[in-house]
């Protein structure tokens, strides 16, 4: 048989899922013995009970000086520019996506220029926009919907183009006008792809939101990563990355979830 | 009395002709089947008669109005594929036929209410009740197809314009899907224009059959002339010609023989 045609089965589906994670934990597991052994103060490659201890002190122990679980509260304020950034992002991109994409005469106008604009790397206005909007909230939300802003907008645009010309013209032969065509034929078909498009820009987004938390912040998970780092506390920064990588997959599956349940027209021809 | 008036209508995609010289007067009511080679400009024909394009030369004229300039209730269209909604459910594609032509594409209360049951009554007639809730990724083509008829017939327009709308139907529901459409030409007594590749399909359903086809040809440049009207068949009764000459020239009947004294 092909190896083109050979899949694995269930039990063994399940065990090479699993595989890759588990390489990498022993591969660690064996790195940091082997680095401990030779010198117990070894910072680099903390024990995963190190890890593990770290963790649960982390998310549980509150703060001497505060009285709060910085993690917690770092989490939240990290969410919250995050979701901000996104939130606005997609409102513009859905909008601007729309309009392009229906109107001759704005597609005219904007698409060149969203196409220009999507080419300057977001990072580089990071000072702008310190030195617009300060080192507060808004300069990171805005570096969040900057970033993702332009690559969201074409895409929506192309979706919108994609709409098969028959069914515009249909909706024109029953009467409706262009909001309505806008409204009821193009955006309810052009919301599961914005939520795919915000699946995809999720990466960047968080990218730009621990870029921005890093250069000036007081709280936040790439704020306290950076922090951290001057210690070498190696056993912290991890728990952030996997606390970091958790946080991005569940947001990923639930918005998954969200355009199944939402768009069961979608689901209904596969 | 013309109702679709076709005067001296041409159409080019940039240096590339598609149609020349169609000139054709259609009455109201009639059913004009069009056939042709595949790329010869039957589907251009048809959007020019719906007016999703002009022309570059000539004018449509219906009913004696001003040419179109966009498409609009006055002209219906079921095309071969994405002629229905695929996000709205069977039922809501037959409201949205009535409810699209209002300020926010909906309407509430006691006017939905109605429009429902109306759009459940035409999904009754139309047999398509018992799928009444589901989308249309879920149904047939055959099904589908009657669906976009409906929806179109819905808007109550004054032609109807059908791109092969059998074509990628099997043999036994396009035989049902004709009654289906006879049935409901009969009923409305409306004007249809449909774009077939199947002769057989146009000699049944027509009353005429216009064959577009290129008159003139370069060889050394294909691209040059575009297509027209090269043959326009009578096919009422069966396509027999002179079937009916007796209405419009009572005189030639056959005189019984004269009861001379
Ligand atoms: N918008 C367009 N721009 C350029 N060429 C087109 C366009 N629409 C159709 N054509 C060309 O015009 C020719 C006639 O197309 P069409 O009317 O769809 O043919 P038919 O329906 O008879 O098969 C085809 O060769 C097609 O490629
Ligand atoms: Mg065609």
């Amino acid at each position: 048989m092909r190896l083109i045609n050979r899949r694995p089965a269930r039990p063994a589906a399940v065990l090479l899922t699993a595989l890759p994670f588990v390489a990498v934990a022993i591969a660690y597991a064996i790195a940091s013995e082997i680095r401990l052994a030779a010198n117990p103060q070894d910072k680099l490659l903390p024990a995963p009970a190190t890890i593990w201890d770290t963790a649960v002190r982390l998310f549980s122990e509150p703060d001497r000086r505060t009285g709060e679980i910085l993690l917690w509260r770092d989490t939240a304020a990290s969410l919250r520019r995050l979701a901000v950034g996104v939130g606005a992002g997609a409102l513009v991109s859905l909008l601007l996506g729309v309009l392009i994409g229906l109107l001759p005469y704005v597609r005219r106008t904007l698409s060149d220029f969203v196409a220009v604009i999507s080419m300057v790397p977001p990072l580089a206005l990071l000072p702008i926009l310190f030195i617009v909007f300060g080192l507060g909230e808004m300069s990171k939300i805005v570096l969040i919907a900057i970033g993702i802003t332009p690559l969201m907008i074409r895409d929506l645009a192309q979706r919108v183009l994609d709409i098969p010309h028959e069914e515009i013209v249909k909706a024109q032969t029953l009467g409706a006008s262009t909001p309505v065509i806008a409204l009821r034929v193009v955006l309810p078909q052009i919301l599961p792809r914005l939520i795919s498009a915000v699946r995809l820009q999720l990466g960047p987004a968080w990218l730009f939101l621990i870029a921005a938390e890093a250069v000036a912040a007081e709280v936040g998970l790439g704020y306290r990563i950076f922090l951290v780092r001057r210690y070498l506390a190696m056993d912290i920064i991890l728990t952030y990355v996997i606390w970091i990588t958790l946080l991005a997959f569940v947001i990923d599956w639930a918005l998954k979830q969200l355009s199944r349940r939402a768009f069961p027209w979608k689901e209904a021809g596969l | 009395m013309s109702f679709v008036t076709v005067r001296d209508v041409w159409q080019s995609y940039g240096a590339r002709s598609i149609l020349e010289r169609v000139t054709l007067d259609v009455s109201e009511g009639d059913f004009v089947s069009i056939v042709g080679a595949s790329g010869c400009g039957k589907s251009t024909f048809l959007r020019l008669l719906l007016a999703d394009e002009r022309p570059v030369r000539g004018e449509i004229r219906v009913d004696g109005a001003e040419p179109a300039t966009e498409p609009g209730r006055s002209r219906g269209v079921v095309f071969q594929r994405y002629s229905v909604f695929p996000h709205m459910t069977v039922r809501e594609n037959i409201v949205a036929a009535e409810t699209f032509s209002r300020p926010l594409g909906r309407v509430w209360g006691r006017a939905r209410r109605e429009a429902r049951e109306r759009a459940d009554a035409t999904l009754e007639r139309v047999g398509l009740a018992h799928v009444a809730d589901a989308y249309p990724a879920t149904l047939s083509g055959g099904m589908q197809q009657r669906l976009a008829i409906a929806q179109a017939l819905t808007a109550r327009p004054r032609i109807l314009l059908l791109d092969e709308p059998f074509g990628a139907l099997d043999p036994g529901t396009r035989l049902s899907m004709h009654a289906f459409l006879q049935d409901l030409r009969a009923e409305t007594g409306m004007t249809v224009f449909m774009v077939t590749h199947d002769l057989e399909e146009g000699f049944k359903l027509g009353d005429r059959v216009l064959v577009f086809d290129k008159p003139r040809w370069d060889t050394q440049a294909p691209e040059r002339f575009g297509a027209t009207i090269t043959y326009d068949f009578d096919a009422r009764d069966g396509g027999v010609p002179f079937q009916r000459i007796l209405d419009r020239y009572p005189s030639l009947a056959p005189r019984p023989p004269a009861a001379t004294g």
